[in-house]
């Protein structure tokens, strides 16, 4: 099994300790773990704000890149889902398939699903509060949508689970969005921050010490409003906790 | 960086406890609807089944209406087909001049909101009384709903207090709930009892029985209807649906959809005119028609306009109806706004984070979410792109469609860390505003690999 490694841009310049923790847990279960160089971006900025065309090299240039993988994984769950749901018809409007959508699992997703893992190593002796990302929540289904009357599960408690000493908090409102959304957060700039302030005073009610979640793009936003506001919590990616102790 | 709905957002902010109220306000009802949904156990299948026989209904629709109109004009009901606003208000008033109606009495229809009947009448000497509580309220304040289920959640009680004591002499200062209702009873009670003729909108047409339905918790459109002999239904083409078997679907799902109610209160179906009296049933397109063809789009036509979409909206909830340039806010108004005219009401599209909340709670299964990204493509090419938004874009696909050059931006971004303050934060950081900037990493992802230091 050779596991490609897909490390989006953001996550490449501002958080290289999750591409190195998404690393260090594949490695961990022996797999065959490579890091293709030249990868970018997935397109999905351009996309969302309106230019899904812009995305279309980026989805061929992603394509070649990942060709001769079993399995993408990316420690981040939008990016992932705009992979996987968005690639094809934005690629096949142009006459292209997209080799991508079909082997690309978010790093929660693929250790659950694919991996099964059952037993981590970790010990993380601390508060967290589970921030269910909106493309992971619902586009990934890596939890039930609070919306839907379906039986609950959620993956990402269940591997958190298995890391000694974490105690799982959820806020109010649990699967409510932070407000990001890519360009939404500079378009709408007033209404994003009070969803993002909103968001994080439920995290910190929860008493927990850091927010975590599978998604560093609604973490990064999460942290912009705490840094601003002098907020008592931190933010950490849910692979970070994961891979803990190795 | 800015749309029409993101400045009247940011305005609506500024009383930041009105509009955290007008959030938690919106969201108990959100609450509600989980839990009695919940109740059902065949809730995920009920909604499948509905967006099914919408779908169906919307892809035989010249059937279905023929099979209605067949079978409500048998039972004494009189069609009328208006191709637009224009024409559906021009046939109201025919019918009202020739039954000499001086004042109507309204139940809730968001279609005659649509059209603008109600200036229209009141231009053309008719007295028009609405009849929901909601909707009263809102013609007193000469104010437009905020909310298509809950027209007047954004006005305070306290409001509504000072409203009734100029409008209706209740006491001063007096907000309590009950006593501002009864008053509105005692008020609306005589307007029931001095209407010349009552109109109500559809929330269901039966094909298989000639049945208009209307749900209500009021029990206003009763009211209307059974005092004056003249009830005029404003109806918009897509309400039709199959028959009774279909309707036990949409009960089920609509009450607890718009408010966490297992039902409405009243459930009327208007079936034959009593005697001496008459129903008018004005089938609307309206542009309607046009959307059967748009595959992008179609399921728009599955709404049963029960709001849940804005309830559950996070931008919604917290910039309010009034924040959107279309009549109908919310997720759904986005969409039908476009649908509506894109060079009208593109300032809408920017309201959404793309959570896709909206899909999960709509009892139709409408891909809200979806069409609202796709509306986004198409702003480029009707020329209604944010230049800003364009540029970004351009230059993002520049930096990502070069790996090499990536690479290098990745090793000096660091630089930007260390940058003067009044650099980084000023009017045109938009992120800046309310959140600081993400520090880049000394080293990339990229460059530890290349120096073997992720092991």
């Amino acid at each position: 099994m050779k596991v490609g490694l897909f490390i989006p841009c953001y996550v490449n310049a501002i958080y290289p300790q999750v591409g190195v923790a998404t690393y260090k847990i594949l490695k961990s279960l022996d797999l065959d773990v490579d890091y293709p160089l030249n990868q970018t971006c997935c397109g999905q900025p351009m996309a969302n704000g309106g230019f899904e065309e812009k995305a279309l090299p980026l989805a061929i240039q992603f394509d070649n890149l990942f060709e001769k993988y079993d399995y993408i994984v990316a420690p981040s769950a939008s990016c992932v889902s705009f992979v996987k749901d968005n690639y094809p018809p934005i690629m096949e409007s142009n006459n292209h398939m997209s080799q991508s959508s079909k082997k690309i699992y978010e790093i929660c997703e693929f250790l659950h699903d694919i991996i099964k893992v059952d037993h981590l190593t970790g010990r993380f002796p601390h508060k967290v509060s589970v921030h269910n990302s909106c493309h992971g929540l619902r586009e990934l289904k890596l939890s039930a949508a609070s919306e839907l009357n379906i039986p609950y599960y959620s993956k990402i408690k269940k591997l958190l689970s298995l890391v000694e000493g974490v105690e799982i908090f959820e806020p109010q409102k649990v699967d409510e969005c932070c407000g990001f959304g890519g360009m939404y957060s500079i378009e709408e700039q007033a209404v994003s921050v009070c969803m993002g302030q909103d968001k994080v005073k439920n995290h910190i009610a929860t008493g927990a010490e850091y927010i975590t979640g599978a998604d560093s793009s609604c973490l990064l936003h999460m942290q912009g409003v705490i840094q601003r506001d002098k907020l008592p919590i931190k933010i950490i990616h849910v692979v970070e906790i994961l891979s803990a102790g190795l | 960086m800015s749309t029409k709905h993101s400045k009247a957002g940011e305005v609506f902010l500024e009383d930041r406890d009105h509009a955290s109220w007008h959030n938690e306000s919106l969201w108990f009802v959100r609450e509600k609807r989980d839990k009695v949904s919940k109740e059902i156990p065949e809730w995920e299948d009920l909604r499948e089944l509905s967006s099914k026989i919408k779908m169906h209904t919307v892809s035989h629709l010249d059937q279905y209406l023929e099979q209605f109109t067949k079978n409500a004009e048998a039972n004494g009901v009189i069609i009328h087909w208006a191709i637009d606003a224009k024409e559906h208000n021009e046939i109201v008033y025919d019918i009202l001049q020739k039954n000499k109606v001086k004042k109507l009495v309204k139940s809730k229809s968001m279609l005659t909101e649509e059209c603008h009947l109600n200036p229209y009448l009141l231009d053309h000497g008719i007295e028009v009384i609405e009849s929901d509580l909601g909707e009263r309220i809102l013609q007193l304040m000469d104010l437009a709903p905020s909310h298509i289920v809950l027209p007047a959640i954004h006005i305070k009680r306290q409001q509504v207090g000072e409203l009734f004591e100029e409008k209706l002499g209740t006491e001063k200062g007096n907000s309590d709930p009950t006593y501002l209702t009864r008053a509105a009873r005692k008020h609306l009670r005589s307007e029931f009892l001095t209407a010349d003729a009552g109109m109500t909108g559809c929330n269901f047409a039966i094909a298989e029985t000639g049945d208009i339905v209307v749900c209500t918790n009021e029990g206003n459109a009763d009211m209307g209807t059974s005092l004056p002999k003249l009830h005029i239904v404003s109806m918009g083409l897509e309400k039709v649906i199959p028959d009774l078997k279909s309707l036990s679907v949409f009960t089920r799902l609509l009450a607890r959809s718009a408010t966490g109610q297992p039902v409405t209160t009243y459930t009327s179906h208007f079936r034959k005119p009593r005697q001496g009296g008459e129903i008018h049933v004005v089938i609307v397109d309206n542009g309607r028609s046009n959307v059967i063809g748009n595959k992008d789009h179609v399921k728009t036509l599955n709404c049963i306009r029960c709001g849940a979409c804005m309830n559950t909206c996070p931008v919604y909830r917290r910039t309010g109806g009034y924040s959107y340039t279309y009549f109908i806010p919310g997720p759904i108004g986005i969409n039908l706004g476009m649908l509506k005219s894109p060079t009208e009401y593109f300032d809408n599209v920017s309201a959404c984070s793309l959570c896709f909340s909206c899909n999960n709670v709509c009892p139709s299964k409408i891909d809200l979410g979806q069409q609202i990204y796709k509306w986004r493509q198409d702003l480029d090419s009707l020329h209604l792109a944010n230049p800003t938004k364009k540029f970004i874009s351009l230059g993002l696909k520049f930096l990502f469609t070069k790996p090499a050059l990536f690479n290098t931006s990745l090793k000096l971004a660091p630089i930007v860390n260390v940058m003067p303050r009044f650099v980084l934060y000023n009017g045109l950081n938009d992120w800046g505003k309310g959140r600081e900037l993400p520090v880049f990493a000394k080293e990339s992802f990229t460059d530890l690999w290349k120096k073997g230091k992720v092991k």
